[in-house]
């Protein structure tokens, strides 16, 4: 099982050494302190990760020596701004092999996806013209997700198929944490228009299997998005290789500011669909009654844009390109794995997803026998610890599963061997604690 | 290194009741219908429920209650007895007792112990004294772990003081207090 850009390249990189993250965390001065009278062991990078230094020098830069509205004004500073601005779009557009102009800023992951929902509606509902036609669901068209997904990548689609009359279907998990790709063969048929999937579990750790996922969406002629919250930050990503036509994630995840996302988009179907917020920024000819549309990107980006916050993001990216993709991904994959082999040795976990030895991104959840969820992270904060609890923003995974909550560990470049081992170590301390005998 | 601080939050009255959960059928609760009564009007009671979740972590508790009206108790009969109390608990419920009281939920230790000492501190009370321990243990909940408890006020309820240290954990040691205080209110 092979995806492109991800498994093969990571197999021949050489991983960050405990040297080169040692270095690393020097440019990450949120990560020296004490919390509880402990250093700080942030295993929540899966939710939110760390700004480097360079990243908010970046903000700062821009705000000191040119903040300015981009695309409008013809003084310098606007000049100055928006070219800062269309850099930073090419700078991520090449990160994860796409075109700039593929490139659309959003507030975050799940503004890209709604954001192409409601344009699919807008389709639905005859705007966009004939071009747009292709993106209009209704009565007997399909879109299907995965049991796995996040809210995000869930109830957008829930809510188009309410306003469509389109029916939502699903693929199942398997008790391993994988996808039943047999099951999926059966759900995607003639009638799906829309694939939905996760690149990466936010929860489970598995990496899908995009490439199959994609010629099985291709062989019914079916669009497909990719949630790519959990691996562009963590995997080296290349949309073009992966052949999937739509692909989103946030900014937070990947060392940068919040607010700021990104939804890619294949020119040839953005060039067809209808936009989503409007207002100014995104119009040519506007009359008291009827307005044309600015070219893609433009047309979906009304308003005044998240200016610092893009320029940051680039500054993240560039971070994340000097360090190197493959090498944090290898590293990362070490990490989870150093953190299931551990989970497996502490009497009454129950481990989420894929098993010791199989791939997975470097984030483990699980569930701690007669321990809830929210009692095992408050027993490692007090350690200093920072870890998720609860049901990660996806309820069905977990109802499936047979769990209501669970806790998450989450790692990143910055993440130590010491901080998982002290975070294991904490762990097992945690059920004789709260008197559950195993 | 289990430290001072976790002993005082975790104090064993919370852990022994997270595991005891007084008032939490094992079975969960049956169908409101069915509600220890086939009847409950015509038995004299008024039941009603509230369902809470708290949404940071997806923890729920559902509590509901059997209320008797001061001076229906023992003997009402017929479909005026659950007007009349319907009637006394639009107006002034302060003299009903909370006769019968049972929960069922799923969630951390703070959240399901907190709502076995609440089934304790509330079963056989009027609602007037419900409602004014209500108010105390929320006052000490929200003091930040300046208002020592009363115990004698309280009783097993004086041991979640610890948790008004934690802000973000205040919300789990009321989830069934919050649930009890609807379905105080419900129709």
């Amino acid at each position: 099982m092979t995806s492109p850009g991800s498994s093969s390249t990571r197999a021949i990189a050489r991983p960050l050494t405990d040297e080169e993250v040692a270095r690393i965390r020097n440019d990450f001065p949120i990560l020296d302190q004490l919390v509880n009278g402990h250093p700080l062991n942030y295993l929540d990078s899966g939710a939110t990760s760390q700004n480097p230094l360079s990243v908010m020098e970046a903000e700062q830069e821009f705000y000191e020596q040119r903040n300015s509205a981009v695309h409008r004004g013809a003084h310098t500073l606007a000049f100055g701004a928006t070219e800062t601005f269309e850099a930073a779009r090419a700078t991520v557009a090449a990160f994860i092999g796409a075109e700039a102009d593929e490139i659309v800023w959003t507030s975050n992951a799940t503004e890209g996806i709604n954001l192409v929902a409601y344009s699919f509606s807008n389709a639905s509902l005859g705007l966009g013209g004939p071009a747009a036609r292709r993106f209009a669901l209704g009565a007997g068209d399909e879109i299907v997700v995965t049991e796995m997904e996040h809210h995000a990548n869930l109830i957008p689609w829930q809510q188009l198929a309410l306003r469509t009359g389109a029916t939502l279907r699903f693929i199942p998990v398997q008790d391993d944490g994988t996808l039943d790709l047999a099951a999926a063969a059966g759900v995607i048929g003639a009638r799906t228009r829309l694939l939905a999937v996760t690149h990466a579990s936010n929860v489970l750790g598995t990496i899908n299997p995009v490439a199959e996922l994609v010629a099985l969406a291709r062989g019914v002629g079916a669009l497909v998005l990719l949630d790519a919250c959990q691996s562009v930050p963590h995997l080296p990503v290349d949309v073009a290789a992966l052949d999937v036509d739509f692909a989103v994630f946030s900014g937070h995840k990947m060392l940068g500011p919040t607010g700021i996302g990104v939804l890619f988009g294949k020119a040839e179907l953005l060039a067809d669909m209808p936009p989503f917020l409007t207002g100014g920024s995104m119009i040519t000819t506007v009359d008291m009654h009827t307005a044309e549309f600015l070219a893609p990107p433009q047309r979906f980006e009304a308003g005044t844009q998240r200016i610092s916050q893009a320029i940051a993001l680039a500054a993240a990216v560039d971070y994340l390109t000097e360090t190197g993709m493959a090498r944090i991904a290898a590293r990362e994959a070490e990490l989870g794995q150093r953190l299931v082999e551990g989970l497996d040795q502490i009497p009454g976990v129950r481990l989420l997803g894929p098993p010791a030895g199989v791939e997975r991104i470097g984030l483990a959840s699980f569930d701690l026998a007669g321990v809830h969820a929210h009692d095992v992270g408050q027993y490692l904060d007090e350690a200093g610890i920072a870890v998720r609890i609860g049901h990660h923003c996806a309820q069905p995974l977990h109802r499936r599963l047979g769990v209501t909550a669970s806790t998450r560990a989450s790692t990143y470049l910055y993440t130590t061997t010491d901080e998982v081992d002290r975070f294991l170590a904490t762990l097992a301390e945690v059920a004789p604690f709260f008197g559950v005998t195993t | 290194m289990t430290s001072t601080a976790m002993q005082q939050l975790y104090q064993q009255i919370i852990l022994d009741h997270a595991k005891a959960r007084h008032g939490a059928p094992a079975e969960g609760l049956p169908p409101l219908e069915a509600a220890g009564r086939v009847d409950p009007a015509a038995a004299g009671l008024r039941v009603t429920e509230s369902h809470q979740v708290n949404t940071t972590c997806g923890d729920e508790v559902t509590v509901r209650i059997g209320l008797r009206a001061a001076d229906e108790s023992g003997t009402s009969a017929g479909e005026s007895a659950g007007d009349a109390i319907g009637d006394a608990i639009g107006d002034e419920v302060g003299d009903a007792v909370i006769e019968e009281f049972a929960w069922a939920g799923d969630g951390c230790s703070i959240s399901m112990a907190s709502a076995s000492v609440l089934h304790d501190t509330v079963r056989g009370e009027s609602v007037a004294t419900a409602r004014a321990l209500l108010d105390t243990y929320r006052e000490m909940l929200r003091s930040r772990g300046t208002i020592e408890p009363d115990e004698e006020v309280l009783g097993d309820a004086a041991a979640f003081a610890g948790v008004s240290r934690y802000p973000a954990r205040v919300k789990c040691a009321m989830l069934a207090w919050v649930a009890f205080e609807a379905a105080l209110l419900a129709e």
